[in-house]
């Protein structure tokens, strides 16, 4: 009894495994039921009619986008909040947005709308989330490594980067052409709704293996998360570690921005919650529930502001707001930072 | 008691930058696309719109920089400024609500909406920071603007629920463009705020020690730092609603001071105010000029030059240790 209290199970006490399946079998559940609710709920084309099919297939790719958007942000959250030690922190704050906007922006500006234009489809998607990455690689393996290697500072200098690419592309558009700047409107108006399918193909490979990546990488990731000086004596290589999460998780978080725009808090509440109903320390268990959480919380959200409350405009500023809420609680609770 | 032999303010450097201040002054004051001298009307155009700017440019960036200067001493931590505290985006909220409560608000309801929400929203910010432990200096100002970024969002529901978004996304991008005779007076009322400053410099300083310090230094420490923040709600809030959001401006310019000269507020504070004056008339005329005849919101010049220079001030922060 007393030996097999003191091997390192992912949870205290059967009690608490058994709640655990209990709410994940619940939350999935709860979400399909959405989802299903969001596809064919208050369908307006009766189903013998022949356009009943493409209406369904419109709401199929706003539901394949919010899924993507889920595993995105979900498991880059859970994870930069592992690596970081720091579970008041989401990978937004690394300023991916400001730097999707600059990229379009500076196209355009240097370029002209034609090459904006004509840059599109799978070749363009990719070469901006190699971008998005890369720069990300580039300036946080540079801050993480070498003597003063300082995670802390590598988020501060994230955030004022981007406020400071948020300015320098909002400057570059005032100097655009009304025209030119219509064109990259469009572009730039990311949502769940507006997701281009055409990304379809290629993003949802780049996230399925980047998932698995992540799941077969828990074990690690349960060590790095104790910190850096636990981690190094436990024998993990921490420095390599974090620089190869923060490639998923930078990898991850600029597919779900180039598709469906930026969402701050959602990841931070989604996280939140997950440990809430998680109570383990193990990433395999963090990570499935995460999944199911935010499934739920989009698709919940969604379906309840289309169908019930009749508000669609304001989904992602309500959950975006819901969590900026969370984000106040936890800390007031926590009391230390 | 405190005495100040060594610390002479009108020194040959100081001297030379309040010309140089002085001189881009005088460019501002040139800059435009109306022809003043051309014109028959060119003086009256001048008083009417020229000489109100230029004063509004050296009031508003001595006033955001000393602001920043006094809530770095309060907070002991160098990385903090209206931007980075979340007090702007308060301020924005007001701003968003009196409009909402009141159908077409003058200037002074809107001034006093913005400050009201700058005092609350700063006031959260330090309670926060004394109800919480903490483990690095450089996670307050991480901390600031996620509670920025919760603020706006709430600012931003209230204004797609109320149809009201054109309104924030002026307020956002401040400019000095609209700065004319009838527009812009309050802005006066930052020199008794400047004032206030200087004379309670030595009071802030010690409170910037830490409530024990302080107390026992015989300061009373709850007192002066709701003074300080109603200082500073007071600036930002004067500035927020003539102006609009000017990011970063309170923290390069008194991180550059205190580089170069080391920390004495009092004789450090009127190099902040010149300093700040002489960087916002700067970005304000290459706005003004860089797309000649019309022109850029100078918070975006701020916003990308401010952002490199703190980041090279991070850096450099991190060699010396």
């Amino acid at each position: 009894m007393a030996a097999e209290n003191r091997t390192a199970k992912a949870f205290r006490s059967k009690k608490e495994q058994r709640r655990y399946w209990m709410l994940l079998v619940a939350l999935v559940a709860l979400g399909g039921f959405a989802s299903y609710g969001l596809l064919v709920y208050n369908n307006p084309i009766p189903i013998e009619s022949s356009s009943f099919l493409p209406v369904v297939r419109r709401r199929l790719f706003a539901l394949v986008a919010m899924i993507i958007a889920v595993i995105c942000q979900s498991l880059a959250t859970v994870t930069f909040q592992s690596i970081t030690n720091n579970r008041i922190i989401t990978p937004s704050l690394l300023g991916f947005e400001a730097l999707y906007s600059t990229i379009n922006t500076t196209i355009i500006f240097f370029l002209g709308a034609q090459a904006l234009v004509s840059f599109s489809g799978m070749t363009a998607f990719i070469i901006q989330v190699a971008a998005m990455v890369g720069m990300c690689l580039i300036l946080y393996g540079w801050l993480l490594s070498g003597k003063y290697g300082n995670l802390q500072l590598m988020l501060l200098i994230g955030v004022i980067m981007g406020t400071g690419l948020k300015s320098l592309s909002s400057f570059m558009r005032r100097l655009l052409s009304p025209s030119e700047f219509d064109i990259l409107q469009a572009r730039m108006f990311g949502s769940v709704n507006n997701a281009d399918s055409e990304y379809f193909p290629i993003a949802i490979p780049i996230v399925v293996v980047a998932a698995l990546i992540l799941f077969l990488y828990s074990k690690k990731l349960n060590v790095v998360s104790l910190g850096k000086d636990t981690a190094a004596a436990l024998g993990v290589k921490y420095q390599n570690s974090v620089i190869f999460s923060l490639i998923l998780v930078s990898i991850l978080m600029s597919i779900s921005t180039a598709l469906v725009g930026s969402l701050t808090f959602y990841g931070f509440l989604v996280a939140t919650l997950s440990y809430q109903a998680a109570p383990t320390y193990d990433h395999r268990y963090i990570f499935p529930m995460s999944l199911a959480i935010g499934f739920l919380v989009l698709t919940g959200a969604y379906f309840l502001m289309y169908h019930v409350f009749n508000a669609q405009g304001v989904v992602a500023v309500i959950i975006e707001m819901f969590g900026g809420i969370t984000f106040l609680v936890v800390i007031l609770r926590k009391g230390t930072l | 008691m405190l005495k100040h032999n060594d610390n002479k303010i009108w020194t040959k450097p100081f001297i030379i930058t309040t010309v140089v201040v002085v001189i881009l002054g005088m460019i501002s004051l040139f800059t435009g696309v109306y022809d003043i001298r051309g014109q028959a009307d060119g003086m009256a155009m001048f008083f009417i719109t020229r000489v109100p700017r230029t004063a509004a440019l050296m009031l508003t960036g001595a006033s955001m920089s000393m602001t920043g200067l006094v809530m770095q001493l309060i907070t002991q931590n160098r990385l903090v400024e209206p931007t980075t505290t979340g007090t702007i985006e308060w301020s924005g909220l007001g701003l968003i609500l009196v409009y909402l409560l009141v159908p077409s608000p003058t200037l002074m309801l809107r001034m006093t909406g913005a400050i009201v929400f700058s005092f609350a929203g700063t006031m959260i910010f330090f309670l926060f920071l004394r109800r919480v432990r903490l483990r690095s200096s450089l996670i307050v100002p991480i901390i600031g603007m996620m509670l920025g970024a919760v603020v706006s969002s709430v600012s931003t529901f209230v204004g797609l629920t109320f149809q009201m978004t054109q309104n924030i996304e002026s307020w956002y991008i401040g400019s000095f463009a609209s700065v004319q005779v009838g527009r812009y007076e309050y802005l006066w009322l930052i020199i008794i705020i400047a004032a206030i400053i200087y004379i309670y410099a030595d009071r802030l300083t010690l409170a910037g020690l830490g409530e024990e310090v302080a107390t026992n230094l015989g300061v009373n420490y709850n007192r002066i730092i709701i003074c300080g923040t109603g200082l500073i709600s007071f600036a930002v809030g004067i500035v927020t609603a003539v102006i609009g959001n000017l990011p970063f401006l309170g923290l390069i310019v008194p991180n550059i001071v205190s580089m170069i000269r080391g920390d004495d507020l009092r004789t450090n504070l009127p190099w902040v105010g010149v300093l700040g004056m002489g960087t916002i008339t700067l970005c304000d005329i290459i706005a003004r000029t860089i797309i000649m005849p019309f022109e850029v919101p100078v918070s975006l010049i701020l916003g990308t030059a401010g952002a490199v220079v703190f980041v090279v001030i991070l850096l450099r922060q991190r060699r010396g240790r």
